[in-house]
């Protein structure tokens, strides 16, 4: 069954007088275990897609089944537990809360959790995140003692404390330099492969598109490419392919 | 909702996360509070220091005085039944709970002589020694006479400060002997100085001996109010006999049968009045039904039958210190306020600051998974734990405070529990209403427009 199920949702949004259709009848699915990128020039409605598939928003209409639940009718309160629970966020400028320890800031999403484990298993579960994302030794480290790349693995550690079923990446490399990028994109493909965990990566930088295996294009609030699972084998063909938007 | 541990460890991490904004906003409640509770207790001090003046004046004394005798139609005035009796007031003084101390009261008004000068008291009065405590009357030397010189009807007295005057013009009367109705009586104390009481008569007009000597030695009325030396006259030269028209018996003098058929009393241990002391004022009604029901039985008085003596209290004083401390308190409940909203204020100032500042902190936590009642009540904990923090060392400086006024200006200070408890109550409702707002707006932002706050 597909983690993610959309159907012809559109998204319209108020603006004064007038209203302006951003997604306009969306269908996508992508199936647990996938590393997929969403692609697309900003005002493409590709961040806007994004808050739907991460729980954040709802769309004007259109149904959206997110592992089995149908999230557009749900509550704000039912949306926060999804959120908390199976969907792991990695932001572009990491959002790490300052003068806290990387320790404390993985486990920031556990306070929320009410999961029934204790607070030494949560801290357990993090200090072994923090070692698997190489950053073992400097768990009593503040966000201003840590490069870029040591501080979005922090997060990429706090996106997966909860154990998540979707890991969401909104532009994950866009605050790093290429080097640093290409460190923190081989860890989400380690992650899909030997975690097995679903990534979904939002950019509109082709070399990030390059490291997943099925690409989905938006354009002008329609899926332009790749939304289907059929599509799946024609984008992952090769790198070369992806560029053709930029 | 989350526990409300977890919740008071995400906020005290918070508000640890910003030392310096955290302390500048508790400085507005500690401010607030130190205040509050230097007032408190600066003003508990003078209200206090105005109550004993008061209570001096005689606010928290009853009086209880006999009722009045009526024969034939003719009512012979309040007082002049003969019904209370020292017992009475022994009984009072055991029974009364609301009470803190009875004293009897024998009075009369007669010459008193020492050496070569002679003088008529104010009042002269036969008592027991709680009488002092009751007046709260200190000694300015010497001793007061104490239970078994009541029982002993010893010949002994304490005089007051215009007595002194008087009758000892040079001073020092300790040891020496005034004569009051030919009975020598001994001085043995000397009352501090007083001053006029509230209808200007001057309280330093006295003479204090047990009630005893009172009654049984020198007078055993309170209506005696001749030129003692033609009593004492009467009795050794007999000016009837010089001035045989002065004395005619109105009435045909009783012979000796009838004498004896209706023998008259002799020494009824009766008092003039019973003085009465009550620890507060608002403790007088309590003390006026105790009273009056312990009078009235050993008086075997039945229901319905009017009782046979009046109790009076001071109304006027009273009510004067009921509302001198009214007006006190409702003064430091105004600047308490005042005070506090202003530290309320800032806290709601610096939470609404605080939560525009930290708005990509409340974006993500959203995000994650916190609910708007999360947010909520983390930033109402937020305030509330700062409100706590500054109510504590607010009274820590409060007190500070108040005990730098008393060294330093030597102003009366009471300590106030009440106070304390108080004001850590209303720090908590403070943090709770001015932190509310900032907090609910918090919790009403949109995790979207949140992260994506510059």
């Amino acid at each position: 069954m597909e983690l993610i199920k959309v159907s012809n949702i559109i998204k319209t949004y108020h603006l004064g007088n007038s209203d302006v259709q951003v997604l306009k009848g969306v269908s996508l699915s992508i199936m647990p275990g996938e590393m997929v990128t969403l692609m697309g020039a900003s005002g493409s409605g590709k961040t806007t897609l994004m808050n739907i598939l991460g729980c954040l928003d709802r769309p004007t209409s259109g149904e959206y089944l997110f592992d089995g639940q149908e999230i557009s009718r749900m509550s704000v309160n039912q949306r926060a537990a999804v959120r908390n629970r199976k969907i792991g966020f990695v932001f572009q400028n990491f959002n790490l809360l300052a003068r806290t320890s990387a320790l404390e800031n993985v486990l920031l999403p556990t306070t929320y959790a009410e999961d029934g484990l204790s607070a030494r298993q949560h801290r357990q579960r993090a200090m072994e995140l923090l070692d698997q994302v190489g950053l073992g030794d400097r768990m009593d480290h503040e966000p201003s003692q840590l490069s870029g790349g040591q501080q979005q693995r922090v997060a990429i550690a706090r996106s997966l404390v909860n154990n998540p079923r979707l890991l969401l990446a909104d532009e994950p490399t866009g605050n790093l330099d290429s080097h640093t990028s290409e460190e923190v994109l081989r860890m989400f493909q380690k992650l899909n492969a030997e975690k097995d965990i679903t990534i979904l990566l939002v950019t509109h930088d082709a070399t990030v598109a390059g490291h997943s295996r099925r690409v989905i294009r938006i354009s002008d609030g329609l899926i332009a490419d790749g939304g289907a699972q059929s599509q799946i084998a024609a984008v992952a063909a090769g790198p070369a392919a992806n560029d053709v938007k930029r | 909702m989350l526990k409300i541990t977890t919740t008071l460890k995400t906020a005290l991490r918070a508000l640890r996360r910003n030392p310096l904004r955290s302390a500048l906003t508790t400085l507005g409640i500690i401010i607030g509070i130190a205040a509050v509770i230097a007032m408190v207790q600066i003003g508990e001090g003078s209200s206090a220091a105005i109550k004993q003046t008061i209570a001096n004046m005689g606010a928290n004394e009853l009086l209880i005085f006999p009722g009045q005798a009526v024969s034939a139609g003719v009512s012979f005035g309040g007082g002049s039944s003969v019904t209370l009796t020292s017992a009475d007031a022994a009984a009072i003084a055991r029974d009364c709970p609301s009470i803190s101390a009875a004293a009897p009261s024998v009075n009369a008004r007669m010459q008193v002589v020492r050496g070569g000068m002679n003088w008529v008291p104010q009042f002269l009065i036969g008592t027991t020694p709680a009488y002092l405590k009751i007046r709260d009357w200190p000694l300015a030397e010497g001793r007061a006479f104490g239970n078994d010189d009541v029982d002993g009807a010893n010949e002994v007295c304490i005089l007051g400060q215009t007595d002194v005057k008087e009758l000892f013009p040079s001073g020092k009367p300790l040891g020496k002997t005034i004569l009051v109705n030919n009975v020598p009586l001994r001085v043995i104390g000397v009352l501090t100085k007083k001053g006029a009481n509230m209808m200007g008569m001057d309280q330093d007009d006295i003479i204090i001996m047990p009630w005893t000597t009172m009654k049984y030695r020198v007078s055993g009325s309170a209506l005696q109010n001749q030129n003692q030396s033609t009593a004492a006259a009467s009795s050794t030269f007999s000016t009837g006999q010089l001035y045989p028209e002065t004395s005619q018996n109105l009435y045909p003098v009783p012979s000796a049968t009838e004498q004896q058929d209706l023998p008259q009393p002799v020494s009824f241990p009766n008092v003039n009045a019973i003085l009465v002391s009550v620890p507060s004022s608002s403790q007088i009604p309590q003390a006026i039904t105790e009273i009056t029901a312990l009078l009235r039985q050993r008086h075997h008085l039945q229901p319905g039958t009017p009782s046979d003596f009046n109790i009076r209290n001071m109304t006027e004083i009273s009510n004067a210190l009921g509302h001198t401390s009214q007006l006190m308190t409702n003064l430091l409940t105004g600047v308490a306020l005042i005070s506090l909203m202003v530290g309320g204020v800032g806290i709601m100032n610096i939470m609404l600051v605080s939560v525009t500042e930290r708005t990509r902190e409340i974006g993500l936590r959203m995000a994650i998974g916190a609910r708007p009642a999360d947010i909520l009540s983390q930033f109402i904990l937020e305030a509330i734990v700062l409100c706590l923090f500054g109510g504590a060392l607010g009274i820590l400086f409060g007190q500070a405070l108040s005990m730098a006024v008393k060294s330093l200006l030597h102003w009366p200070i009471q300590m106030s529990a009440p106070a304390m408890v108080a004001s850590v109550a209303v720090s908590v409702v403070v943090g709770l209403v001015f932190g509310y707002y900032p907090a609910w707006k918090a919790s009403r932002l949109d995790p979207i427009e949140a992260l994506r706050y510059e």
